[in-house]
């Protein structure tokens, strides 16, 4: 079954190249989204065993990921039907420089937006870092062909900056594999995810550090994270506005993955916070760099791409701080991707209708294009965090989360850097909705519903979560935190506590980074509880402090539900 | 034989870093892979698995033959035979390749490998080969020169692999070379299209897409 996401879209992938009927071959990537959707609802319905003895699994992150890859596929393989009508055949002249240009042949198109898909559903159910690799590369491989799809210069320099950066950047996480295949030849067994995690107790530190960091550049090469993101803002802006939101909404969160795979091991080795100040580093850093570059931006896709570094930056920030953030980095995937893919397909309607990609040069598209222009300032509304947006509420769970961690510095940061975007956005994307406009003009409704359905998914996630769905992203966050059912660390340590152990609880506390060492405490504080909870969850809690770690997150599955979830704070 | 080997690969690098002709970069580039391929038979020749061999040879038809014959495919289409004016100088170059060279020892020296090795110099080596490959995609101009650095890098990639002896899954480093030659296939695909496309292979002058070149946003 878990094998079917990534075998049905290779399949039909494969066989679009041979297709000559152009209704025929767009109709079916649309009919392979649907599929992909129905075989995911089915994944959520009932878990599914491992296949391939254990390379490919879905655990909650995967399925999370999964699914967001899934409905942006749905969502742009209906919008690529109304696009590739609109884009018609033969010569076209190009919008910035006048010059004539040809795309690429449709079967080209459509085979390799399928095989974009089946390579990032492998990257979702892989759980051997080798076959994740092998994935991740495949990626890049798949999707560089769909970047050059108007094909003059400019989106060849985009493509080759794509291809050769994006291989680069792999090849350093395939660096990393290697660094952690060594460090793990202590704890012997094949590098599948959950073996890793489990014998992380006995691997070697210095090499797991190196193998991170790897990782980290590698794969964050491919997320887009700051100073490694030079390759984004050009692929995206070039690539038709299909293409640029799935590698958006899509790719990045796959790239982002492949580092919360490392850092589920790293976590479990006692090296949280290593990688967790790595990730908040870089967050930040990614965050500041796309808000320089969108200050003084002029033109709009390519400001989209840099809000996408800057979401990245808010997803690796997220995760650095740990605990509620973490649920709050999964929440915002969700969000991001959603709206940001929305707002890409109405900016290929903008630059449809106006044929320039100057912001200063697109007036009244609310007068012009009706549906586009109300959605183009919704998404506005929505990818700055307004409320009652769901980015609102993601942003606001990292932030609190942050000061509950007393992370004072970097709370005020990341308001300041998200201040500067919203400042840098509203300008530009109010002035191209309002004005004067030349008159009204159509707009196909393949190209407006899935943005509409997604507008409407935007702001049904800041209004209303299903308990299924805040259960499924506190799974995927816990799972990242390494607090499963089972116990994280192999060898349970004798009951008693030596003295050593306690003193070195008692400090991390006092630093404020419950993280790794503490998980009881650090959730307990996470979300401030009413008296009557707390009064009853304080001697259990005062209790389970004095187990050891490994205890503790057994113990952990039992005693939660005496603690507040977080959306209950609020009310 | 060992020792051998390892001091042909640093001669290789040299060679690459001081070649402006691009075909011998080319021929230079396959015969590194070659030496590469070889490794693994060379370095455990006292216990030559199935697998090994097999990986040896997988490594050496594409690295030596199928790459070589790619680019040279590309390179047939497109006017331009040397690296004309690359960023940065081919002495320069050199004494850059020394320094790593040597910086790659320190930092072998530094590494507390947590198993036996075949030879102390195996894995300064991969290291080198990885910098210098590195060096080449920041400092060459023509595209082919570039992917011919992204080989470079994965020759010393794959060797830091074979000297750790590293027990990859036999499918997992089938999926890598696949992924490198499909890399590599791509890459020579957009230098017939960059050179169609600019009568040139000067990634130089691919310089169109930047942030402050295009106009200002005036509110």
């Amino acid at each position: 079954m878990i094998l079917a996401v990534v075998l049905i879209p290779a399949a039909a992938g494969l066989a679009a190249f041979a297709i000559r009927g152009d209704g025929l071959r767009r109709w079916l990537t649309v009919a392979v989204g649907l599929a992909h959707a129905g075989v995911t609802a089915r994944l959520w319905m009932r878990p599914t065993a491992p296949a391939l003895g254990g390379w490919i699994a879905l655990d909650r992150p995967g399925l999370l990921f999964l699914s967001i890859t899934s409905l942006l596929f749905l969502a742009a393989s209906i919008y690529g039907v109304g696009y590739l009508i609109r884009e018609g055949r033969g010569e076209r002249r190009d919008i910035k420089e006048g010059f004539l240009f040809t795309n690429a042949p449709e079967q080209v198109f459509a085979g390799c937006l399928m095989l974009f898909l089946a390579t990032m559903s492998l990257v979702t159910v892989s759980h051997h870092f080798g076959l994740l690799w092998v994935a991740v590369e495949a990626t890049t491989l798949a999707s560089a062909p769909l970047i050059y799809f108007h094909r003059h210069h400019r989106s060849l320099e985009a493509t080759w900056k794509y291809l050769l950066i994006g291989s680069v950047g792999i090849a350093v996480a395939l660096l990393g594999n290697f660094c952690l295949n060594v460090a793990a030849s202590r704890a012997g067994g094949p590098a599948l995810l959950d073996g890793l995690v489990r014998g992380a107790a006995s691997m070697d530190p210095a090499w797991l550090k190196a193998a991170f960091l790897c990782f980290l550049v590698g794969y964050g090469t491919k997320m887009g994270l700051a100073p490694m993101h030079s390759w984004l803002p050009d692929a995206h802006t070039e690539s038709p506005s299909l293409v640029s939101s799935l590698l958006s909404g899509a790719l990045l969160n796959c790239a982002f993955l492949g580092i919360l795979r490392s850092v589920q091991v790293c976590d479990a080795a006692g090296l949280g916070n290593f990688a967790r100040e790595l990730l908040v580093g870089f967050g930040l850093l990614s965050m500041g760099v796309a808000g320089v570059f969108i200050l003084r931006q002029a033109d709009y896709k390519r400001m989209l791409a840099y809000s996408s570094v800057e979401h990245m930056g808010i997803l690796a920030l997220g995760v650095g701080i740990g605990g509620a953030a973490t649920f709050g980095a999964m929440l915002h995937a969700v969000n991001h991707s959603v709206t940001k893919a929305m707002l890409f397909f109405v900016s290929g309607n903008i630059l449809a209708a106006y044929r320039t990609r100057v912001c200063a040069d697109v007036r009244g598209v609310v007068r012009t294009l009706p549906a586009s222009g109300v959605l183009w300032l919704v998404g506005f509304l929505a990818i700055t965090g307004s409320p009652p947006f769901g980015t609102f509420l993601s942003e606001f769970t990292i932030l609190k989360a942050a000061l509950d961690a007393g992370r004072g510095w970097v709370a005020a940061a990341y308001l300041a850097l998200l201040a500067l975007v919203f400042v840098g956005m509203a300008a530009p994307f109010l002035n191209m909705a309002q004005g004067s406009s030349e008159g009204r003009r159509r707009e196909g409704w393949l190209v407006v519903a899935p943005p509409i359905a997604f507008a409407a998914l935007a702001l049904l996630l800041g209004l209303w979560l299903p308990a299924r769905f805040v259960d499924a992203l506190r799974g995927a966050a816990r799972e990242v935190e390494g607090l499963r059912g089972s116990p994280v660390v192999a060898a349970p340590r004798p009951q008693a506590m030596d003295r050593d152990h306690f003193v070195e609880f008692e400090e991390d506390e006092a630093i404020g980074r419950g993280h790794g060492a503490s998980p009881v405490v650090h959730r307990h504080r996470l979300g401030m509880p009413d008296l009557d909870h707390l009064a009853a969850a304080e001697p259990e809690l005062h209790r389970l402090e004095r187990r050891p770690v490994e205890e503790r997150a057994e113990l952990i599955e039992v005693h939660e539900d005496m603690i507040p979830q977080w959306w209950e704070i609020g009310q | 034989m060992t020792d051998l080997l390892l001091v042909a690969v640093v001669l290789t690098n040299f060679v690459l870093l001081g070649s402006s002709r691009l075909a011998a970069c080319i021929r230079v580039a396959a015969a590194q892979g070659i030496l590469v391929g070889v490794m693994p038979l060379i370095l455990y020749h006292d216990a030559v698995s199935v697998r090994t061999a097999l990986i040896a040879a997988a490594g050496i038809t594409l690295k030596g033959i199928v790459f070589p014959w790619l680019f040279f495919r590309a390179l047939r289409d497109v006017d331009v035979t040397r690296e004309v004016e690359p960023f940065v100088g081919y002495t320069v170059s050199i004494l850059i390749g020394v320094g790593a060279v040597a910086g790659s020892f320190w930092l072998g020296s530094r590494l507390v490998v947590p198993r036996p090795v075949p030879s102390a110099f195996v894995i300064p080596v991969a290291f080198s080969v990885i910098f210098i490959g590195l060096f080449l995609i920041v400092s060459r101009k023509t595209a082919i020169s570039q992917a011919l650095g992204y080989l470079v890098m994965e020759n010393g990639i794959f060797a830091f692999g074979v000297s750790l002896a590293l027990e990859e899954p036999f499918l997992v480093e089938l999926g890598v070379l696949l992924d490198v030659f499909a890399a590599t296939f791509l890459m020579g695909i957009m230098v017939f299209h960059i050179s169609r496309e600019f009568d040139h292979i000067d990634v130089g002058r691919l310089a169109s897409l930047k942030d402050w070149t295009t106009r200002r946003y005036k509110s």
